[in-house]
């Protein structure tokens, strides 16, 4: 084995995990030393082109309280027919199907480069997708005309069978019937009064017929969820129709005086939304995606009153608890948020407007179920259009880049416990001996929900290592964890994906060197961020700032090499080196920082945050910025004030915005025109380089990054200076002096003070 | 028992009471000395014959055993003396008509077994001393005997005329009763006769009454010009000339003269009360009130009452201020009105506008009379169908939604404009609600279902109400569509209040008032508010709980109907039950919004197709105000304080409707608070506030001047019996929802018993109190009283539901006079007795079993039901030509059709049952009845002369009841 970074990353592709560290330190106490907690990044559905699924069941442990699954890592006794389960130890006989096993002819979930594999259960009715689009229809004319073309485009992305209903609101909300012929029909709810589900359903209709239903499904078993539901339809059979009412749809005809805000029921809609999937079509995957261009302002949910005079709430309000429906909104949105979670399904939101539309209160539909947050300015931007489209992108299958109702499983071996998940799940509450006491995420159990998945959706998931420090691990000892993922494909089969991996033990007195050098920092980065965000949601934003600098500074004295109040002498080893600057640029962040974000930003990234994978939340911690010259090809250069040049494009990917930013000269140089010159071409090119590239970005990207082009002096420039490490400010700008590159206006430290700061602070026997 | 009426348009005799001598007053022997066989009571035909002389229709009338001869002569002598004889002074006035009862000890002189219980031993008591005496005897026996030579007064010096048409003052009154001595002396054996029932003929008879009024009154049109006037009644046709009060089309009251004081008024018992139909239709010949604007500054009026300008009102200082004619205020004229007076001190202008010079006319309302101070849109109709299980079975749907698409053509419109103002919409239901939107820009209807039907809400605001013309495609589409969407419906559920709020909520965004057509078919017992349960329980009744069937179950339609009416929202009911579906809960809004109710119980398309289409196609033509407001106001000394109709009040003067068409009306009661003047007389002015079917806001204005008396006599002469009933009834029949049955039945009695033995006291000339004299203005009430106390509310027969007495109730409640007295006492039509060329409507005969004659054919009708009844030995000619069957027999029991034949007696017979239906504001369903079939009962309960199956009365027994009342009140 080559290094590290090779086994990690090689690690990484085939399994779709990354731990904090990759040799164990041997002991709770040890553990706990080593100040970033052992955890791991799992993208429990990492695009596999090469893993064709096994069309079989996984052969599990007969402990009843195990029930892990065969994996490479198990002992096989080929003659006698029987594997030990490698967390508990329980011999097991092999199934009468694996009759003809032996050491040559193995089942691939023994293979070791199998130690991720995943098994399609042919058991169990299928039952088609389900897509469920609430359309709010307060809307501009012309975002309406944008917002309907968008959804008839989407219908013919679906596949045939998918069933599809339609709800939409304004003041009211309206539940569309789509078999109907002749006289296009829907169901009326007020959009002021909060309805429990029973209500919803006997109000719809659903629960009546239920009854000789279920008398009829011994019969016919298969054909129950297609008629169960005169709301949601197979599109195939009423693609016409519903293309026809979407065309039909007209804006919400309620007058609304000047000076207020239309009256937008969301949080009624949501509610019957979910009561009606609850109903008809419960444990399925289904995805109820909102559509909505504004602030919930009536009923349960409502965010903001329809005065317009009265502001929706802002950081400031929040802090002063001054946001009087915030608590009532989110609890509402929490209880449907649930609700969704225990049946499975999942929200999406797609909220286009120019003030907030309170995501801020919203958040926990897709945060809880796994669902999509979409913000943009306006439903008539591409941002909006192409994001929406890769929604329904096709991988190298044909099939949707989307599961559904998947409940994610972990399994250690004894001197490990579990300490919880951050991401897009909930907790299913089951206990074990492996559950941990001490709670990090969401804890308190080994199975999580996620309702709604996609190949880059990550968890952080954090152990605890429980082994005494006086029951040393003997030497080549391994743990083992083991993640099993059943979840419904978007083919609608059932699969399950099983991930089993091992890493070595090792003491952390006696082998500190090889701890330190399995440190992985990004992912250790990314999986304290998440741990800070996570804090962020429920504490006081400077709180987290101080305990992630205490963090930080515990790891510099554990891990850096210096003399005691020295601050000269710190240096820490290269698997620590970016650390520090990771902690930096993420106490500047979005995710920590709400000043100059309104809670719906927050919220919104915050949400991102919590479910991408570990490139990309890197890339949201530490923007990227790439500088375009004659100089040279394009390279990378420090997210920097002092990389802002004159005579430099830059392009800067935040994950959210893509910035090209043309320096000063440039500008001047594209405001003469000389790109159109034919003796400039190569000005022309150069110009084009940063389009190209950042076009690349924003084919991949989900979701659909604001695209800025701006230039020095421009308005939107500032989306670079709040980023960039404000090495040159007003303060210093004379002192430094020598090279140029641009001043930032602000009184933020910069990375040098900070790490002044921190060495200062490492070296210091004082804390 | 012996009655009398005089009813002769010119009786010989000059007394306004013709006084028929209780002849076996005598025979009774209650004065010592007399002893008279019991034989001698045969000679109460004095009377008769007298009677009988003066009935026009001799031949009719006379039944077989009534056989004495008509001697007019010696019963004028007879009457002159009696008077005579008791020494009756010059107290007599008024013209009236007495009555003698007589009895025998015992029941039996009845001759009839089924004499009613009720009035037996009642009529019994009053007779036990009877006064008898010798002259009478003798007095009865020369009238008898010689009654041709009997002495009579001049006819032309008596003030007889009276009864005429002319009915003006009799100064003769004191005098025609000169013969007292002589009558007395007068001698003669008691005339021994056999003992016989009393004769119906000798009784007053509506017919008679209404047949002399079309004679006398129908011809001249009547003028309004002068105060006090009576009008004709009701049944005549006559055409009106507005002068100054309002037409008696609009407005007719109990007395058109007013005792000037309130003991009067309690001692007469006469309920003061005008009957105001205030949109009520005109004939053609009559034009409708004009339209006055006032401008800006809107109508003129009193700044103190707030009276509108009307030709009451006093111009004086040359025309600079005017008198209020209601309060005394003195007002100045405005400016622009300033008109001078001339040298009566009217204005020169007076006859060039409307509202100086005419009883009734419209003001153009200005923005401050409106809602919001905002001119109102144009009102709207929403059509709200029940597509539950039942509605569908029956056809009713398809029905409906077939006859919708041509009706809405013909929605009510303003004078000649070209399309109708009014917007549509419509809503079907069952246990939810489908709201439709028929926006003209649809390619088809959309459907919108509310579910929520706990909390309301109308899901919709455009394209929900729709104007015909524009969205004609896109309802057409609907309405094909509605039958077929719910033709499998398994839903048996529904609600109601929902539907109600619903079209209501529907109205209030679109911010205009409207009415609501409702199309019902059961009890609403799905969970809705306003969920009803089946309470009918007929062991209530006669019970004191009674009242419940009458009361509504729950409180939450009052509520809601006050909601209604406050938004301007009629509501309109058209019932299809099957069973019990509580009328009286489901018909409370209808009745506070100023709505109608109509109900086709087992509704079958085939045979009741014709009836509800009508009804329904009038009830959607017919021109509506909308969101009305009603106010009557009284010159000072009398106060209106009781009001009886279909409408709201929020408070104790304002009628508040939320809708008012042209059959609907009120019922005002007044009452005194101060001392009236003679001079002055008193005033009546009621005024309207409504929105016009093209959404303009107006005032209409009712004028009406009566007099006031001193004497009570002025009172009982100028007194209309129908109106009277009408009031009665509505009294009762509200009396029902609070107090038991009996005592409301009760009430009633004693009240009429009261004013006739007032009238008896104060009014009539002393005489025998065996004798039942009534005033002639009044001589119908006991006959129409007993028909209110024997209708369906007041003592219901076996077959009547809860709900039919419910339904009747409210009905009656917002009746005019006419329709009361048609229904009360239904007119019963010979139909081969007159000429087959006779274009008129054949002379109606009295309502009684005894009057038919099995070898014709009889129309009945009440306003509601329409009976055709054929005697057994009919002719076959005849049977051949109506119905094409050769035989009786096979004519088909319970027809509602007559088959389409042409030969002039078919021809007859269906012009004029059309002619009648056309009468009538609802469609009245045909039956054929067969003498001797089982279908003769229903029949037979609308013979209201008759002893009824549920007890009531027949009209004689309950004349000797009155009598006995009247005589205990007077003892």
């Amino acid at each position: 084995m080559a290094t590290y970074l090779e086994f990690i990353q090689q690690n990484e592709e085939r399994d779709g995990v990354r731990f904090s560290w990759n040799v164990w330190p041997s002991s709770r106490l040890e553990a706990t030393r080593m100040v970033v907690p052992l955890a791991c990044l799992l993208t429990p559905l990492k695009e596999r082109p090469d893993l064709p699924p096994v069309q079989y069941e996984p052969v599990l442990c007969s402990r009843p309280t195990c029930k892990a699954v065969l994996n490479p890592l198990c002992q096989v006794d080929y003659r006698a027919k029987l594997w030990a389960c490698n967390f508990c130890f329980q011999r097991n006989q092999f199934p009468p199907a694996y009759a003809g096993i032996s050491e040559v002819n193995q089942p691939a979930e023994l293979m070791p480069q199998f130690s991720t594999i995943e098994y399609v259960i042919q058991r169990g009715a299928q039952s088609p997708l389900i897509f469920l689009y609430v359309v709010d229809t307060c809307l501009e004319e012309d975002d309406l005309q944008a917002l309907k073309e968008s959804l008839q485009m989407s219908l013919s992305l679906l596949p045939p069978d998918a069933l599809v209903g339609l709800i939409t609101f304004g003041r009211m909300v309206q539940v569309h019937e789509l078999s109907c012929e002749g006289i296009s029909k829907s169901y009326v709810f007020r959009g002021t009064k909060d309805l429990t589900a029973k209500q919803i359903q006997d109000m719809l209709g659903l629960s009546k017929p239920a009854m000789p239903m279920q008398q009829a499904r011994p019969a016919q078993p298969q054909e129950h969820p297609f008629v169960s539901s005169r709301f949601l339809q197979p599109i195939q059979k009423i693609d016409m129709n519903l293309t026809d009412l979407l065309g039909e749809l007209q804006r919400d005809p309620w007058p609304v005086t000047q000076g207020k805000r239309p009256l937008r029921s969301t949080g009624v809609a949501l509610s019957i939304a979910v009561g009606l999937l609850e109903g008809t079509f419960p444990n399925t995957g289904a995805r109820i995606m909102l559509f909505t261009g504004g602030p919930p302002t009536q009923g349960p949910g409502m965010v903001v009153g329809d005065e317009l005079k009265i502001p929706i709430r802002s950081w400031h309000d929040i802090e002063k608890d001054n946001a009087r429906f915030m608590k009532k909104a989110t609890k509402h949105y929490e209880m449907l948020a649930n609700r969704t979670a225990a049946n499975g399904h999942c929200i999406d939101i797609y909220a286009c407007a120019l003030d907030q539309t309170g995501l801020l209160e919203m958040k926990c539909c897709t945060n809880l179920t796994g669902g999509h947050m979409v913000m943009g300015d306006s439903f008539n931007t591409s941002l909006f259009k192409q994001t929406f489209q890769r929604i329904f992108s096709k991988d190298f299958n044909g099939d949707f880049r989307m599961a559904f109702g998947a409940t994610l499983e972990v399994k250690t071996s004894r001197e490990l416990k579990i300490a919880g998940a951050i991401g897009p799940c909930v907790s299913l509450n089951m206990k074990g001996p492996c559950v941990s006491e001490n709670e990090l995420g969401v804890g308190g159990t080994s199975q999580w929900k996620i309702c709604g998945l996609d190949p880059t959706s990550t968890l952080g998931i954090y152990f605890e290592v429980v082994n005494q420090h006086n029951a040393p691990i003997p030497q080549g000892g391994r743990g083992a964890i083991q993640f099993v993922t059943q979840y419904q494909h978007s083919s609608t089969q059932k699969r399950i994906r099983v991930t089993t991996i091992a890493r070595n033990w090792a003491d952390a007195q006696s082998q500190l060197r090889h701890i330190e050098a399995a440190f992985d920092q990004e992912a250790a980065a990314v999986l304290m961020a998440r741990l800070g965000v996570f804090r962020a949601e429920s504490e006081e934003g400077p709180d987290v700032l101080r305990w992630l600098d205490r963090q930080l500074i515990r790891l510099c004295q554990k891990f850096g090499q210096y003399n005691k109040e020295d601050p000269t002498s710190f240096r820490l080893s290269d698997s620590f080196s970016l650390y520090p600057q990771f902690m930096f640029h993420l106490r500047r962040s979005p995710f920590l920082q709400v000043f100059n974000n309104s809670p719906d930003e927050s919220s919104y990234y915050r949400h991102h945050f919590a479910r991408q994978d570990l490139t990309q939340s890197l890339i949201m911690i530490q923007p990227i910025l790439y500088s375009y010259s004659f100089h040279g090809p394009p390279e990378p250069v420090l997210l920097d004030s002092s990389s802002i040049l004159a005579d430099r494009i830059l392009l800067m990917d935040t994950f959210f915005q893509i910035v090209i930013y043309l320096g000063e000269t440039i500008a001047q140089w594209q405001k003469a025109g000389y790109q159109d010159m034919p003796e400039y071409e190569n000005f022309k090119h150069l110009l084009q380089a940063p389009l190209d590239d950042a076009q690349e970005i924003l084919q991949a990207r989900f979701p659909m990054p604001r695209y800025i082009n701006t230039e020095h002096g421009g308005s939107q420039a500032r989306f670079l200076l709040s980023k960039v490490n404000p090495s040159q400010t007003h303060n210093n700008l004379y002192a430094w002096g020598q090279e140029t590159g641009a001043p930032i206006l602000t009184d933020d430290v910069s990375l040098q003070v900070f790490m002044d700061h921190l060495k200062k602070l490492a070296v210091s026997s004082a804390c | 028992m012996n009655v009398n009426q005089s009813a002769a348009p010119v009786p010989p005799f000059g007394q306004p009471q013709p006084i028929y001598p209780g002849y076996h007053q005598s025979n009774y022997g209650g004065q010592p000395g007399t002893t008279a066989p019991p034989t001698s009571y045969g000679a109460y035909n004095g009377p008769v014959p007298g009677y009988q002389q003066t009935l026009p229709q001799g031949v009719s009338r006379a039944p077989p055993s009534s056989g004495a001869p008509p001697v007019s002569t010696a019963q004028a002598t007879c009457g002159q003396t009696a008077y005579g004889q008791f020494g009756q002074g010059d107290v007599q006035n008024g013209p009236s008509s007495t009555v003698q009862m007589q009895r025998l000890p015992g029941s039996q002189p009845f001759g009839s077994p089924l004499a009613p219980v009720v009035s037996q031993p009642a009529v019994l008591q009053p007779y036990g001393p009877p006064p008898t005496s010798a002259q009478v005897t003798a007095q009865l026996a020369g009238m008898q005997i010689s009654g041709a030579m009997a002495p009579a007064p001049p006819p032309s010096g008596l003030g007889y005329g009276s009864f005429g048409p002319t009915r003006g003052p009799q100064p003769n009154y004191g005098s025609p009763y000169p013969g007292a001595p002589t009558f007395g002396s007068q001698p003669g054996p008691p005339q021994p006769l056999p003992p016989k029932r009393l004769d119906p003929d000798a009784i007053p008879s509506p017919i008679q009454v209404i047949e002399d009024d079309r004679n006398n009154r129908g011809s001249e049109p009547f003028v309004t010009g002068v105060r006090g006037q009576v009008p004709p009644l009701v049944t005549t046709s006559f055409l009106v000339k507005d002068q100054g009060n309002a037409s008696p089309r609009y407005i007719r009251c109990t007395s058109y003269n007013i005792p000037c004081t309130s003991d009067m008024a309690k001692q007469a018992q006469v309920p003061l009360a005008a009957v105001i139909k205030p949109l009520a239709r005109l004939p053609p010949e009559e034009a409708s009130p004009y339209v006055v604007d006032h401008g800006e500054s809107g109508p003129l009026r009193c700044n103190r009452c707030k009276a509108y300008m009307c030709p009451f009102m006093q111009f004086i200082e040359g025309g600079r201020r005017f008198q209020c004619c209601f309060c005394s205020c003195i007002n100045d004229v405005p400016p622009q009105y300033f008109q001078h007076l001339d040298h009566t001190g009217k204005r020169v202008d007076a006859y060039d506008r409307p509202e100086l010079s005419l009883g009734s006319y419209e003001f153009l309302a200005t923005v401050d009379y409106c809602k919001n101070n905002k001119f109102p849109s144009p009102p709207a109709f929403i059509f709200m169908i029940d597509v539950s299980y039942n509605a569908i079975r029956t056809g009713l749907v398809r029905l409906l939604c077939e006859e919708l698409k041509s009706l809405l053509d013909y929605l009510p419109r303003e004078g000649g404009a070209e399309e109708s103002a009014i917007r549509v919409g419509f809503v079907t239901y069952n246990k939810v609600l489908h709201f439709y939107n028929v926006k003209s820009s649809l390619a088809q209807p959309q459907m919108m279902v509310v579910s929520d039907v706990a909390d309301m809400f109308v899901p919709l605001l455009d394209g929900f109400l729709v104007n015909v013309n524009e969205s004609r495609a896109v309802i057409t589409s609907l309405l094909d569509q509605i039958p077929e969407m719910f033709a499998d419906t398994r839903e048996t559920e529904t609600v109601f209040a929902p539907v109600i709020q619903a079209g209501m909520e529907a109205l209030k965004a679109a911010e205009c008032a409207g009415k609501l057509f409702l199309f019902h078919t059961s009890l609403p017992i799905a969970e809705a508010p306003g969920k009803l349960k089946n309470r009918d329980d007929r062991k209530l009744i006669n019970t004191d709980k009674e009242k419940t069937l009458f009361q509504p179950q729950t409180g939450a339609y009052q509520t809601l109907a006050k909601e209604c009416v406050a938004q301007g929202c009629c509501v309109d009911l058209f019932l299809f039950p099957n069973q019990y579906v509580d009328v009286a809960t489901l018909s409370v809004v209808p009745q506070l919004t100023g709505g109608s109710v109509y109900k086709y119980a087992c509704f079958q398309v085939e045979n009741d197709q014709e009836r509800f289409l009508s009804d329904l196609r009038r009830d959607v033509q017919k021109v509506v105000g909308f969101d009305a407001v009603m106010r009557v106001r009284t010159s000072t000394g009398i106060r209106a304080v009781d009001f009886f109709g279909a409408f709201y009040m929020s408070n104790t003067t304002d009628v508040e409707l939320a809708g008012l068409d042209g059959d609907k009306t009120v019922t005002v009661e007044f009452k005194h608070d101060d001392r009236l003047n003679e001079e002055s007389g008193a005033l009546l002015q009621c005024a309207l506030l409504y929105t016009s079917c093209a959404g303009q806001r107006r005032l209409r204005i009712h004028n009406l001047a009566l007099n006031c008396c001193t004497l009570l006599a002025d009172l009982y002469r100028n007194c209309e019996t129908d109106t009277l009933i009408n009031y009665m009834a509505k009294f009762a029949y509200r009396g029902v929802l609070n107090s038991p049955v009996k005592s409301v039945r009760d009430t009633l009695i004693t009240q009429c018993a009261q004013i006739l033995a007032c009238y008896r006291k104060n009014c009539a000339s002393p005489s025998s109190a065996g004798q039942l004299i009534l005033p002639e203005c009044m001589k119908l009430l006991p006959v129409y009283l007993n028909c209110v106390l024997k209708s369906d509310v007041l003592q219901p027969g076996a077959e009547v539901t809860t709900d039919d007495r419910a339904y009747v109730r409210q009905l009656v409640t917002s009746m005019d006079v006419a329709e009361t007295n048609v229904f009360f006492y239904p007119r019963l039509l010979p139909l081969t007795k007159s000429p087959i060329e006779s274009t008129t409507e054949p002379p109606a005969i009295r309502a009684s079993e005894e009057r038919l004659s099995n070898g014709d054919i009889y129309l009945l009708e009440n306003g509601l039901n329409l009976f055709l009844w054929v005697g057994a030995s009919v002719q076959q000619g005849v049977v051949q030509s109506l119905f094409n069957v050769p035989s009786f027999s096979q004519i088909t029991s319970g027809l509602s059709v007559l088959p389409v034949l042409d030969n002039p007696l078919s021809k007859k017979v269906r012009g004029l049952i059309d002619s009648l239906r056309a009468q009538r504001s609802r469609y009245m369903k045909l039956i054929v009845v067969k003498q001797e079939d089982k279908l003769e009962m229903l029949f037979k309960h609308f013979l209201v002369e008759d002893k009824s199956l549920s007890g009531g009365a027949s009209y004689v027994d309950f004349l000797c009841h009155m009598h006995k009342e009247i005589r205990q009140l007077l003892s």
